[in-house]
């Protein structure tokens, strides 16, 4: 993404390069993980140019891909579900930078972002919101359902991405690719049976999963300390360590990332992450989300701990870039993905019999009026 | 008559399944006058859609029974559909409060209430979700009597759940699953069609003796709106509704279809001449078989309709009785107008859903049979 990016704004790109200190190096500190059961890795790292701009650039994607969905869903354009990642970008940015695309996601339903950190265009994500031909899904997912390379979608039955993101990593076991898996969660779902069943096959068989609970404080409008007993949800694997992370430092999420990663590989078996994290917007496009917080909460997490910003003022502090650098980076994402969007509008809407293929793997007669008129292949 | 409707038949318009075109025509949202229930000794009545009088009924359950408690995910607040809305206030957040989410939990932790005598009300929030709890409800619930010989029951049990499409609930907001509970011996299986009907078999539900599963159809919590009885009225379970009197052809559905049938029966009627006979099973198990099997020695035609996909859906065993008790009496092949073998997509939802103009057109095959 980075790269593409790169050749449509060579002229941007060059622009920085001049601008740039000689080590173009910095070094940041940020919050110590909570560790459970396991060293956690430290809280510093060396950054640079090149790392900040791409952090900068990919998480402003993300959330202008999560407004424009905002606003096609108040047009009535995309209908049904759509669940917003908007302030929880580093989260993803940071653990994409901390695996391969060799290595395997699988997540809920809040799932946009991940779509473009794992490759896919934001036309086929647009298109797929649309219910368009042109989707990832051809149409026939919708939001909670997109599907691209080494990216297990898009789960809307919560808690159910758990086991299945354990049987991807016995696969990567069993074949020996050295990749490991992320099941990724929330705090709602750690309340479902199924994840602790995940997380006695993983720790049994030393699968190479991270369990990532993208804890931000609320399931859907409750918040955790109503659903949940205990606090953290880094122990409550209880025999599988884990890391609590600043989930809006995109730099200690990358860092805790790396050594799961690292753990994974190297045979160790399962280990947990809670990401520290928070979404402004409401669960879900029905939900204002103000009715089980107070916008002040809301917006002082926006104030102090939005993850854009924090790499926006890494960026200028250290002299990386310029303010008018950065907003040529924000106003081409924002082209970027009003190009797609109007892409993905004018696609057409997949045929109607489309209805019933995909049902098994062969085309079977799919029965529907009287058995004479079934839909046949 | 008929045979002269016969020939009006073939030159309506059919229209086509693989238009490219999604269907414009009205769907069950668009306002039907569909007959209100006359309850005796009525009393007060007050104006209550399905939410308000699905809460009315969970209100005097509670009010009456102190062993009633409720509980379900975000339902102290009042629910995602409001059902509960008050009902915390009223009775406290000792007998109305949230569970986390754990669908298996709330079942098994609901049989386990009710086996030690309280009458569990619990909420599964989208009958979607209600698969995780399926190992407790089947195997927990519907056998507790009878494998402790009697000694133990959960009767008092009653789990509601919202069902059926509501136009963009996509794969996981939209599905029936009637059928994998009414397979289920031990179970009871309830689905209303109206406020007044909801609110009557809910108490009843509540204060069965069994285990009951209450599917409501979303769809119609706000659009379903009626003169509800205020007062405490039971409808008994196991007794289907004849919505409307007819003699050409039997057509039986539950829940929201009911609607979508009317509409079906009202065209068969306006352009045909069709004279139909509708009946709302409203219990699915055990479902009214007399009075099926009485309307069609009479009629001697029948469609089933459900939203459910046909193979193996409700309509199959309603069929297979049928034929077995009127066999001799039947003059077309069962009809059952049903949704597809596929699981319920998103965007081709209105070419999915046994809607009146598939409805009208099995009406008309199945007269000039």
């Amino acid at each position: 993404m980075l790269s593409n990016f790169l050749k449509v704004n060579s002229k941007t790109l060059g622009h920085i390069r001049t601008f740039a200190s000689k080590s173009g190096e910095v070094k940041l500190n940020f919050k110590k993980a909570d560790t459970y059961l396991c060293d956690g890795p430290s809280h510093s790292t060396v950054t640079n140019k090149d790392e900040l701009i791409s952090f900068f650039t990919e998480m402003t994607r993300f959330r202008r891909l999560e407004t424009v969905c905002d606003g096609l869903y108040k047009k009535k354009l995309i209908r049904g579900f759509c669940h917003l990642y908007t302030g929880q970008e580093a989260v993803c940015a940071g653990l994409e930078s901390a695996i391969t695309k060799d290595d395997h996601i699988i997540t809920a339903y809040r799932d946009h972002t991940y779509m473009l950190s794992r490759g896919a265009t934001p036309e086929e994500i647009f298109a797929e919101l649309l219910m368009k031909e042109t989707g990832c899904s051809k149409g026939k997912g919708g939001s909670m359902h997109m599907f691209t390379k080494n990216f297990y979608g898009g789960n809307g039955i919560v808690g159910a991405q758990c086991p299945i993101g354990a049987g991807i990593a016995f696969a990567q076991k069993y074949n020996k690719t050295g990749n490991v898996s992320l099941a990724m969660y929330g705090d709602g779902a750690a309340n479902q049976g199924q994840l602790y069943e995940a997380f006695n096959m993983a720790s049994l068989w030393k699968l190479p999963v991270i369990f990532i609970c993208e804890n931000n404080k609320y399931g859907m409008g409750t918040s955790q300390k109503r659903s949940t007993a205990g606090h953290d949800f880094y122990t409550r694997a209880h025999y599988v360590p884990g890391l609590k992370v600043d989930g809006m430092d995109v730099f200690a999420v990358k860092e805790a990332g790396k050594y799961a990663a690292d753990w994974c590989r190297s045979g160790k078996g399962p280990i947990v992450l809670e990401m520290d994290t928070y979404r402004y917007v409401g669960h879900s496009m029905s939900d204002p989300g103000i009715t089980y917080r107070s916008r002040e909460e809301v917006n002082n997490v926006r104030q102090t701990r939005d993850p854009i910003e924090n790499v926006r003022q890494i960026i200028l502090a250290n002299k990386i870039a310029t303010e008018d650098e950065l907003t040529v980076i924000e106003d081409t994402v924002r082209d970027e993905m009003e190009k797609a969007s109007e892409k993905a509008i004018a696609a057409p809407l997949p045929q109607a019999r489309e209805l019933y293929t995909n049902v098994y793997i062969q085309e079977v007669p799919i029965r529907g009026v009287e058995f004479v008129n079934s839909f046949k292949p | 008559m008929l045979r002269g409707n016969i020939k009006k038949v073939n030159s309506l318009l059919v229209r086509s399944f693989h238009s490219s075109v999604p269907n414009k025509s009205s769907g069950p949202s668009s306002p039907i006058i569909y007959p209100s229930l006359d309850i005796e000794n009525a009393g007060e009545k007050q104006k209550m859609n399905l939410f308000q009088a699905i809460n009315n009924g969970m209100d005097i359950a509670m009010q009456k029974d102190s062993k009633a408690v409720i509980f379900g995910e975000d339902v102290g607040f009042g629910g995602v559909f409001r059902c509960t809305v008050g009902l915390r206030d009223k009775y406290g957040a000792s007998r109305v409060f949230n569970t986390p989410l754990c669908e298996q939990g709330i079942a098994g932790f609901a049989i386990g209430l009710a086996a030690q005598g309280a009458t569990p009300i619990a909420e599964i929030q989208f009958a979607d979700y209600i698969f995780p709890a399926f190992d407790q409800i089947v195997n927990e619930a519907a056998k507790y009597r009878y494998r402790s010989g009697g000694q133990f029951n959960c009767g008092s049990l009653t789990i509601r759940s919202p069902y059926g499409a509501v136009g963009h609930g996509g794969h996981y907001h939209s599905q029936s699953p009637e059928s994998y509970f009414g397979q289920t011996p031990g179970l009871k299986v309830v689905i209303p069609s109206t406020p007044i009907e909801a609110k009557g078999l809910l108490l009843a539900s509540i204060r069965e003796k069994d285990p009951v599963i209450f599917f409501e159809p979303k769809l119609m919590y706000r659009s379903a709106v009626e003169e509800v009885p205020i007062g405490d009225y039971e409808i008994p379970l196991g007794k289907a509704r004849i919505v409307k009197e007819g003699k050409d052809i039997t057509i039986i559905g539950w829940g929201a279809q009911m609607r979508v049938l009317l509409q079906a029966v009202n065209m068969a009627e306006e352009k045909l001449g069709i004279s139909c006979e509708l009946i709302d099973l409203r219990t699915i198990q055990p479902w009214d078989v007399e009075t099926v099997v009485e309307s069609v020695k009479k009629t001697g035609r029948v469609i089933i309709s459900h939203e459910a996909p046909k193979t193996g859906g409700w309509a199959a065993e309603i069929s297979a009785t049928i034929q077995e008790r009127c066999f001799l009496h039947l003059e077309a092949p069962i009809q059952r107008v049903c949704g597809y073998d596929t699981p319920f997509p998103l965007i081709f939802e209105k070419f999915y859903v046994p809607d009146h103009l598939k409805n009208f057109e099995s009406i008309k095959k199945t007269i000039v049979y």
